[in-house]
């Protein structure tokens, strides 16, 4: 158990006219026990930021510490951190309890009791039958769990993981988070996980800290931060589909942008009924998707700014079909503001 | 896949080619051996020299016996083996150090390894000897050895194959706390069986057929080596045993024959290594 705390933490590589900040003044703490997700798009810095809080990256500029200690200095090893790769990184001539107990034998602890060890970690990931395996005879959801079950034996204070889901198919991956989070809860751990992926973040996350361009958006409870989106990049980077945004110049008001979630834009009949009092935008329907359970309308606004709208809307009878203008509709209580210039969220 | 298959006359074509190049490359392996297996006299019978008629085993025990070449064989095979573990060894260490740590100087330092590549191993003989001289290391087997343990090739071979191992592998060792010293021998070096077998199996043949230096620091009996003891069989004037030198040949290609019998496919596959990802 330990908290993770970082201090205006700033990475450049490279230098001279070459030089590219990854992250750019990132303060963050994350709490004893927390399951914290660095969330952002691919290349904003989440990954750097993680490595450095292993060891494996030195900041540039600021501090990272754990457990109010300042790690800057102290060897990867010594941080008593565990990371699970994307790749897995096992080791491919071990088997798989060779693996999982390899960081325990390099501790000096004993052949019994290392192998006791990877059995409990193995049982717990359910990969008992697996254990005199080698990682090349392994599905990629085992050996994902393999490279988890070397974490776990080790029983550092903070897990760090860099998108161990990203190469596991939907249906395993799926299945997964919920092991990860039922995990996060029965080892009473600091959790900091990487991803680019908003349904992981949502579901989870204890909190979500979005990066962007090595930046710090936001960080909250992932409902938080779907519900109040401190700018424009959060509100548009979560969600499926995302917030639409509208140029404020289309309701009157040129100094701010509109943002309205899929699922609060109403097809306004014209018979009153939508109850809707906010605003309303005319567009022209480009496409309709029917997922079954409910209907995606992709549409794109009339003037020539460039506007696209999706609306979530139940399967119901008297959809529109593509081509047609339709008006949709949305509550002031629905709408998120935007500065048109900073695209921050304005109160 | 079929339509690529030659057929008819490419395949003929292709054959014929085949068998002419082979036959250069084995004609002169089949000249030594039936010389070897005939009398000194029969040897010179021309035009039968090169048919297998009245083959003896005389001249090859007679090259045994007469050459000490059980002592040589006994010589080469400590040298060669010696050799070639000190190249795997010098070469692991190297080559993990130029992949792995970084340490100011390491790319001139790079630089600097490969260029002595660039040296013809002729022009450094001279000065070479004079060092080994100077160190009292004429006739003698740290003479044979100790010069060849350190190789250029070695650490370029095992470097390319340690840069295609995963950072991240070496990362999450680093992370459970693995030194560079257990990295190399739990992880990296298993991790690079064929190139290191395809390291030892070169290294192993280029030290058993290494002329030109042993025979500068060599001249006493006791530390011969086969490739130089082989020219005490050279019998001028003697045409009863003159074809006793190809005796010796056979003698000294045999421990390389099985050797490349039972790994060819070691050096095949270092032959190839790195010239494909994955």
């Amino acid at each position: 158990m330990a908290q993770v705390r970082l201090e205006h933490i700033t990475k450049v590589f490279g230098d001279g006219a070459e030089a590219a900040t990854a992250v750019d003044d990132v303060s963050l703490e994350i709490p004893d026990h927390e399951f914290m997700i660095l969330l952002g798009p691919s290349g904003c810095g989440k990954s750097t930021l993680l490595r450095m809080v292993a060891g494996l990256e030195d900041p540039t500029e600021g501090d990272v510490f754990i457990d109010d200690v300042r790690v800057n200095d102290v060897e990867p090893k010594l941080r008593d951190v565990a990371m699970v790769f994307q790749s897995y990184a096992l080791y491919p001539h071990k088997t798989v309890a060779r693996n999982i107990e390899f960081p325990l034998k390099v501790r000096g602890i004993g052949k019994a009791e290392r192998a006791a060890e990877a059995q409990r970690a193995a049982e717990v990931l359910g990969l008992g039958p697996y254990l005199g395996r080698k990682p090349g005879q392994l599905s990629g959801g085992q050996r994902q769990r393999v490279a988890l079950a070397r974490a776990i034996v080790r029983r550092p204070a903070v897990f760090l993981m860099d998108e161990p889901l990203s190469n596991l198919d939907a249906k395993l991956r799926g299945d997964t988070r919920a092991e990860l989070v039922d995990l996060h809860r029965r080892l009473d751990s600091t959790f900091l996980y990487v991803t680019h992926d908003q349904v992981e973040a949502m579901t989870m996350g204890t909190r979500v800290a979005v990066i962007n361009q090595g930046r710090l958006e936001q960080v909250g409870a992932p409902q938080e931060v779907y519900d109040r989106p401190a700018s424009v990049f959060v509100a548009q980077f979560i969600g499926t589909p995302p917030m639409n945004i509208i140029p404020g110049g289309l309701l009157g008001d040129g100094s701010v942008r509109l943002g309205v979630r899929p699922e609060h834009l109403r097809l306004d009949t014209g018979d009153g009924a939508t109850g809707a009092g906010g605003g309303r935008v005319q567009a022209t329907v480009r496409q309709v998707e029917h997922l079954g359970h409910e209907v995606l309308v992709l549409a794109h606004g009339n003037g020539d700014d460039g506007l696209a709208l999706t609306a979530r809307l139940p399967p119901e009878p008297g959809l529109p079909g593509a081509g047609d203008v339709v008006e949709f509709a949305f509550a002031d209580r629905h709408v998120h503001r935007f500065d048109a210039a900073s695209g921050e969220r304005l109160p | 896949m079929r339509a690529d298959r030659p057929r008819g006359w490419r395949l003929v074509g292709r054959y014929t080619v085949l068998g002419v190049v082979a036959a250069v490359v084995l004609f002169p392996i089949y000249a030594v051996l039936l010389q070897a297996l005939k009398s000194g006299p029969d040897a010179l019978d021309h035009p039968s020299s090169l048919l297998p008629t009245h083959l003896t085993l005389d001249t090859i025990t007679t090259a045994w016996t007469d050459g000490n070449l059980g002592r040589m064989m006994l010589n080469s095979m400590l040298v060669s083996l010696l050799v070639t573990a000190g190249v795997m060894l010098t070469s692991l260490l190297s080559a993990y150090a130029f992949a792995f740590l970084r340490f100011p100087g390491r790319g001139v330092l790079f630089v600097f390894f490969v260029a002595t590549m660039l040296v013809p191993a002729e022009v450094t003989v001279v000065i070479n000897r004079r060092t080994a001289d100077s160190l009292g290391w004429l006739n003698s087997y740290q003479g044979l050895v100790v010069p060849a343990l350190a190789s250029t090739f070695g650490m370029l071979l095992v470097r390319q194959m340690f840069l295609t191992l995963p950072k991240e592998l070496h990362e999450a060792a680093s992370l459970d706390g693995v030194g560079h010293l257990r990295f190399l021998w739990e992880v990296a070096a298993p991790l690079s069986r064929p190139t290191l077998g395809a390291l030892g199996l070169f290294t192993f043949l280029g030290t058993w057929n290494a002329y030109l230096w042993p025979s500068q620091v060599i001249t006493d009996e006791a530390h011969k080596t086969i490739q130089i003891g082989l020219e005490d069989l050279k019998t001028p004037g003697d045409i009863s045993r003159f074809n006793l030198i190809t005796g010796g040949l056979v003698i000294a290609a045999l421990p390389i024959f099985v050797m490349l019998v039972l790994f060819q496919r070691q050096l095949v596959r270092g032959l190839t290594a790195g010239a494909v990802k994955g």
